[in-house]
């Protein structure tokens, strides 16, 4: 074996493992998501010390600016959203050698540009540095910009350098948007160095729930049909759409956060264990719990609207009364939904998905209900009595897990109520997690796919969604509206099953 | 620092003389509920324990530098102050939350014992302190200024122990202390993390399979350093050492203390010259540069600059012209408060390749 094939016997024990020297090229770089998060991203990144060696970034957007412009607005833009203080020497360093490529995606010069720009990197490293195009513009760009850079040889590698493509969200609008987008890109690309992002997987909170199961062994046992008895996953939000009418009059809560976020919370709740946490065991088992979900019938699916209502001690508009919502919208502000995992391991055990906009709280949880017990040997007279137990694991606001078990008033009869027993992650880490977009950049470099939806993940999702969001833009009825600030409509709860209730939001 | 809105604290404090183990223990507990009536967003930190033991009149300085860690703050920290001549304990707890607290949100408490104890305390300082940290919980000990016997007393205790090599006077004194205690606990030593992003960028300058071959090569390893940081060059030596299976011998001083030491590793293709250069113009504690040469004919150098390391790179080959290249690593120095956060967290941590780094350096000192 010559010493080429061998493991890099220095990477042992680093917790920063090395990246091949990248350039990265940010498509849409003077845009909302760049300034807010992928500037500042790549900020914090070069503090810790964490980018590649080697690194250059290139910006390409429309309007015409020169280097200095765009590194202007770049430093303005991290100075603003970063999560740390900028060091000036090490902003500096990093934008010393920024450049931006103007031009309209559909424009083959603009490639012509680029390539010239990424040679020069490669010519002055002496190698052919790694490519990683951030497709950070509106979605229809998205096969425009694979597309010519397929066409202007962009999208092959050179001797050991990779080319990746990120492409951000949605993927798709539509179970045959994301089919197509799927062609086009995989025409070009190969699917290896595809990297979709959903930017919930690189919330720690997310993967903490990788962790949860699959590293105690107490609670493996019980999360099956045999001990559940049904699941909640909320993702309620206080807010209103603010100045975003334009997009969700068009995407819609299913869209917004169903069929990518929540189906993402859905499937690491309920994947079997992988064989390893290589990016294609994980994605395989997720696939596979997607597979096993069929599209929901109609009485299991609600969506409503919010109306005028009170937040926070102010009153506030209804959704048809924002600025720039279209009089008589349709678009669902809220969503419920009922699903069944039809496997081995969860059949007959219901899955409850709810998410909307200006509800009384803003939480992201997941609900887990377990059966009673068999048999009740004290009364309940006197007391609440016996309840289930449940675990609730919380991604907001406070990150944590706890578990309601059954407890003894104090007293001299056997009266029983239910106690909780708290884990709050901020108590046991005190570290400041790194923002998603940093984890997802990193990763993205490195090549790890693991927290990127694969092809057949996307598609599978839309499978599930895509003939609900049909039926409601064929069948636009008049929503239910539900006031602004509240638990959210009634009439969601005539999809549960049995004497099951939602929790409080 | 002036407080603003958002770092004020509400402070809970009870102090006694002439007290006891159980007395502050029972304070602590009370200090917990009562902050917890108050207020029910509070909750008690649960990171680990940290036992630091220091002299009286550096007792302040210590509480600024732990001040400034911030967000690797453990839970609670005890904190033994040593005062010539006294025979009884006296002791300050604090338990302290954040003024302001958002309804629905959680606050984070922090809290902190001070004890002051005499000298004759330390040989038995585990039987003040074991009921003083949470139970269940990890305890680190740091000790910056020296009383060895009072580490030693809480060898049985604790599990991790902060070191920082770079502040001994003798750099192999140090290094057979820390290998000593490395035996029993495991061993966070500051002079370690400081070469870290030196190790990083070494180990991504071979990564790549076509230069992979270079690191059996390796001809020379030459690092300039702080005079007072030795020991975190010979770390990043043994590392390469230990790493590369390279046979190691004792190096050879020149020019006192703030000289430097050469010497020379079989590697199993050829020798690698050391050097390690004591850098007077070095400001702060750590490394300056560290410069590679192989027998391929490359020669590689980091050095400290601005927004990160300084990197040049050139390649020399017969017949061909010569190669040179510059470029800047980017990366924040993390300074000394940085140094401390990252070893705070690094307790919570395993390095499987310190242990071997570390023989690898004694065996340089012997
Ligand atoms: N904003 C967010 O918070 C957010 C969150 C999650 C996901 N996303 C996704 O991220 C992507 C980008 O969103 P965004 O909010 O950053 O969009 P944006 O603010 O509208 O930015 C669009 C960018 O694309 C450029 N651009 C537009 N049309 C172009 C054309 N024909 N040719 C060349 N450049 C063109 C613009 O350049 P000029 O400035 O020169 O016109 C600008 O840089 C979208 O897919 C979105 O769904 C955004």
């Amino acid at each position: 074996m010559s010493a080429a094939d061998a493991e890099n016997p220095l990477v042992k024990g680093l917790e920063r493992l090395p990246v091949h020297p990248t350039v990265l090229v940010i498509f849409g770089a003077t845009g909302d998501l760049a300034k807010r998060k992928l500037l500042p991203a790549l900020y914090n990144l070069a503090h810790e010390g964490a980018l590649p060696e080697r690194f250059h970034l290139i910006g390409v957007s429309r309007r015409d600016k020169a280097n200095e412009d765009f590194a202007g607005e770049a430093d303005k833009a991290i100075r603003s959203f970063s999560r740390r203080e900028p060091d000036d020497k090490v902003l500096s360093a990093l934008l010393a050698e920024v450049k931006y490529v103007p031009g309209t995606f559909d424009d083959p010069a603009v490639y012509t540009a680029l390539k010239t720009e990424l040679d020069a990197f490669d010519a002055a490293a002496g190698q052919p540095l790694n490519r990683a195009f951030y497709l950070s513009t509106a979605p229809e760009f998205f096969p425009v910009i694979v597309e010519a850079l397929g066409t202007a040889g962009l999208t092959e590698s050179a001797g050991q350098s990779e080319v990746r493509v990120i492409i951000e969200k949605p993927f798709g609008t539509t179970l045959a948007e994301a089919q197509d987008l799927n062609a086009r890109v995989l025409s070009v690309l190969d699917e290896s160095q595809v990297f979709r992002i959903d930017h919930y997987l690189g919330k720690e909170t997310v993967q903490n729930m990788l962790a949860f199961r699959f590293a105690n062994s107490m609670f493996e046992p019980l999360f099956n049909r045999n001990y559940i008895d049904n699941v909640q996953i909320t993702a309620a939000e206080d807010i209103g759409i603010g100045t975003r009418a334009g997009y969700y009059d068009h995407a819609g809560a299913l869209r917004d956060l169903v069929q990518n976020h929540m189906l993402q919370l859905l499937t690491l709740l309920c994947m079997e264990p992988p064989v390893d946490f290589s990016a294609d065991e994980v994605r395989s088992e997720k696939v596979k719990v997607l597979h096993s979900i069929r599209p929901p019938h109609r009485d299991e699916v609600f969506r409503a609207q919010y109306g005028p209502g009170t937040a926070a001690g102010e009153d506030v508009a209804g959704y048809l009364q924002e600025d720039g919502v279209p009089a008589g919208s349709h678009t669902e502000t809220y969503a419920a939904l009922r699903l069944h995992v039809e496997n081995w391991r969860w059949a007959g055990v219901p899955f409850y998905l709810r998410t909307g906009k200006r509800l009384a709280r803003k939480v992201t949880e997941i609900a887990v209900t377990f059966k009673p017990v068999p048999h009740l040997a004290f009364g309940e007279e006197g007391s609440v009595g016996v309840r289930p137990n449940q675990l609730i694991l919380t991604m907001q606001p406070n990150e944590g897990v706890s578990l309601s078990l059954g407890a003894k008033i104090p007293g001299n009869r056997m009266r029983i109520r239910p106690v909780n027993m708290e884990f709050l992650y901020g108590t046991a880490f005190m570290s400041q997690s790194p923002e998603a977009y940093e984890r997802l950049i990193m990763d993205a470099m490195r090549g790890d796919a693991t927290l990127f939806t694969r092809n057949d993940e996307v598609e599978a999702q839309w499978r599930i969604c895509d003939p609900v969001v049909r039926r409601w833009e064929d069948e636009p009825e008049q929503l239910v509206q539900y006031p602004a600030g509240s638990q959210g409509p009634p009439e969601a709860s005539e999809l549960l099953l049995g004497d099951h209730v939602w929790r409080a939001i | 620092m002036e407080a603003t809105a958002s770092s004020r604290t509400t402070d809970g404090v009870w102090r006694e003389r002439d007290t006891t183990p159980a007395a502050i223990e029972e304070a602590i507990r009370r200090l917990l509920n009562e902050a917890h009536a108050e207020n029910a967003s509070y909750v008690p930190a649960r990171v680990m324990n940290l036992v630091c033991i220091v002299d009286k009149e550096w007792s302040g300085e210590i509480a600024n530098r732990l001040r400034r860690v911030g967000r690797h703050h453990p839970s609670r920290t005890v904190v033994c102050a040593v005062e010539p001549r006294r025979t009884t304990l006296d002791a300050v707890a604090t338990v302290a939350g954040p003024a302001e607290t958002k309804p629905g949100d959680f606050a984070v408490l922090r809290e902190t014992v001070l004890v002051t104890c005499g000298p004759q305390h330390l040989a038995r300082l585990d039987t003040i302190v074991d009921p003083l940290v949470v139970t269940d919980l990890p305890t680190m000990v740091w000790s910056p200024h020296g009383h060895p016997e009072a580490v030693d007393a809480l060898r049985g205790m604790s599990q991790i122990v902060l070191l920082d090599s770079v502040s001994e006077p003798d750099v192999g004194e140090a290094l057979r202390r820390a290998a000593d205690l490395a035996g029993e606990l495991y061993v966070v030593d500051l002079a370690w993390l400081r070469s870290t992003p030196w190790r990083e960028r070494i180990a991504a300058t071979f990564d790549p399979a076509t230069v992979r071959e270079d690191l059996r090569l390796l001809s020379s390893v030459a690092i300039r350093h702080h005079p007072d940081s030795a020991a975190a060059a010979l770390l990043l030596v043994g590392w390469l050492g230990s790493r590369l299976g390279w046979e190691l011998s004792p190096l050879v001083s020149r020019g006192g203390a703030a000289g430097s030491r050469v010497g020379t590793a079989h590697a199993r293709r050829q020798d690698v010259k050391l050097t390690l250069d004591a850098d007077a113009t070095m400001s702060v504690p750590g490394l300056a540069g560290v410069a590679l040469e192989s027998a391929s004919g490359r020669a590689l150098r980091f050095d400290r600059g601005e927004g990160g390391l300084r990197a040049r790179y050139r390649h020399r080959q017969r017949g061909h012209e010569d190669v040179e290249r510059e470029w800047t690593i980017l990366g924040a120095s993390r300074g000394e408060a940085g140094i401390l956060g990252e070893g705070i967290r690094q307790a919570l941590l395993r390095d499987p390749t310190y242990g071997p780094a570390l023989e690898a350096a004694l065996v340089l000192v012997r």
